[in-house]
């Protein structure tokens, strides 16, 4: 069924025509939009676009980065500054569908796809989100859990480097390498003080419709050094909070039972 | 609802035609304009098939919106060959058995253009990753992936 397409030279002119339209759907990549209009979801009655310069740029140069909403997989890899999210971008479909997926649209994407929204849940990033009602940032926890329905654009993601690359780690395992949709994500972000680890995030991707985070797993690690009593403390703990389901990949019995064992791996650093 | 009018390259052609809003480029290239070198898989970016190059850059048809592509240049498949002389991979492909019941092909020959235009002297595991949007479900992959690191070894030129 054809489609009503509006393409707007700003980011806030899109906001408005997505904020005044509830048929009206966002087209950056188009790997999600253009499947859901190829399967023929008749919700779709408007597609909006914004040929926005500001939706494509990164900002690495210092110790908080920004990456508008529009960037591609394949631009994330392209830049060195942003080196630890090159293997969450890595693992993200073929060249083609890095060539084409976006930073913005990862955000909306469900099990078992969404995997880049993994790290950055586990990075504590902020999301900008351009309504009627002008520009705001929002937790990217708090963007997740109503982000079916948000109403406006996402301009872009913001967050903390690493402060360094061992305290950002990054796991997604799939039945088909180099691609595949996912068993479970995991990102785990471990910042050390003292010996000690302060502050640490734990984001798991497949475990529940939208990503999350392990935050008992994340309890078990407080104020610890990243023993080997600390991390079997950890894993034991990871299932708590997640709510698999049953998908051509993996049962949920699957992914529960799997997740402690990648955790574990993840947290000391074993391949 | 209405038609939009949309010109770009294809294959180095120019064309101008009216499509339906929301049509894909692959719907594009197929039934309004003839070319039916990229392949309909799954209309979800999973399998490759319809694989093209807008601006030398790999992308999937099916999941690309036909009025992004207005001034672009897009390649197909059906650009590849120079009248009744094949491309080199597609040569390749040939004398390697890379091609089985061959509706992969035309999505791998393009993920494999993409690769050598960037990079002529690729390693197994680059033309691994490569291709590893691209679905086969004949040929097992091996021999595509010897065909295209025999393309790579006869020299490679981009065209």
């Amino acid at each position: 069924m054809p489609v009503t397409v509006k393409t707007f030279a700003t980011s806030g002119e899109a906001a408005a025509a997505l904020s005044s339209d509830r048929a009206a759907r966002y087209l950056g990549g188009g790997t999600l939009v253009m499947r859901a209009l190829n399967e023929g979801d008749i919700a779709i009655s408007t597609i909006v676009r914004a040929s926005d310069h500001a939706l494509t740029r990164i900002d690495a140069a210092g110790a908080r980065v920004r990456i508008g909403a529009g960037v591609t997989f394949a631009k994330i890899i392209a830049e060195r500054e942003l080196a630890f999210l090159h293997a969450p971008a890595r693992s993200i479909g073929g060249p083609a569908v890095r060539n084409m997926g976006t930073v913005g649209g990862n955000l909306f994407a469900s099990s078992p796809y969404g995997d880049f929204t993994v790290a950055l849940l586990a990075l504590d990033a902020t999301v900008a989100v351009q309504s009627g009602l002008g520009a705001r940032e929002v937790g990217i926890e708090e963007f997740l859990q109503s982000r079916e329905r948000q109403a406006g654009l996402v301009l872009s993601v913001s967050c903390q480097k690493p402060a360094s690359a061992d305290a950002f780690r990054y796991r997604k395992i799939a039945r088909i390498k180099p691609k595949g949709g996912s068993v479970i994500t995991l990102a785990a972000y471990l910042p050390t003080s003292g010996g000690r680890i302060v502050g640490a995030r734990i984001a798991l991707g497949s475990m529940a419709p939208a990503q999350v985070r392990a935050k008992s797993a994340e309890r078990a690690l407080e104020g610890r050094p990243l023993d080997a009593a600390t991390i079997s403390a950890a894993a034991a703990a990871a299932t708590e909070g997640t709510s698999p389901t049953d998908n051509a990949l993996a049962s949920a019995w699957y992914r529960r039972e799997i997740v402690g064992v990648h955790l574990r791996r993840l947290l000391a650093g074993q391949e | 609802m209405s038609k939009s009018a949309l010109q770009f390259l294809h294959n180095g052609r120019e064309v101008a035609i009216f499509v339906d809003g929301g049509t894909s480029l692959l719907v594009t290239l197929r039934e309004l304009i003839g070319d039916m070198t990229p392949k309909f898989g799954c209309g979800q970016g999973g399998c490759g098939a319809c694989s093209v190059l807008i601006d030398g850059e790999l992308h999937l048809a099916c999941l690309t919106l036909a009025e992004t592509v207005s001034g672009r240049a897009v390649e197909t498949l059906d650009g590849l060959k120079d009248g009744p002389n094949l491309h080199p991979l597609q040569r390749a492909f040939a004398d390697n058995f890379a091609a089985q019941c061959g509706y992969c092909t035309p999505g791998m020959l393009m993920a494999a253009k993409a690769l050598l235009d960037r990079n002529p002297s690729p390693t197994r595991a680059d033309v691994v990753e490569a291709i590893s949007g691209n679905i086969c479900r004949c040929t097992g992959y091996e021999p595509i992936i010897n065909a295209v690191l025999a393309a790579a070894a006869g020299g490679w030129t981009r065209a």
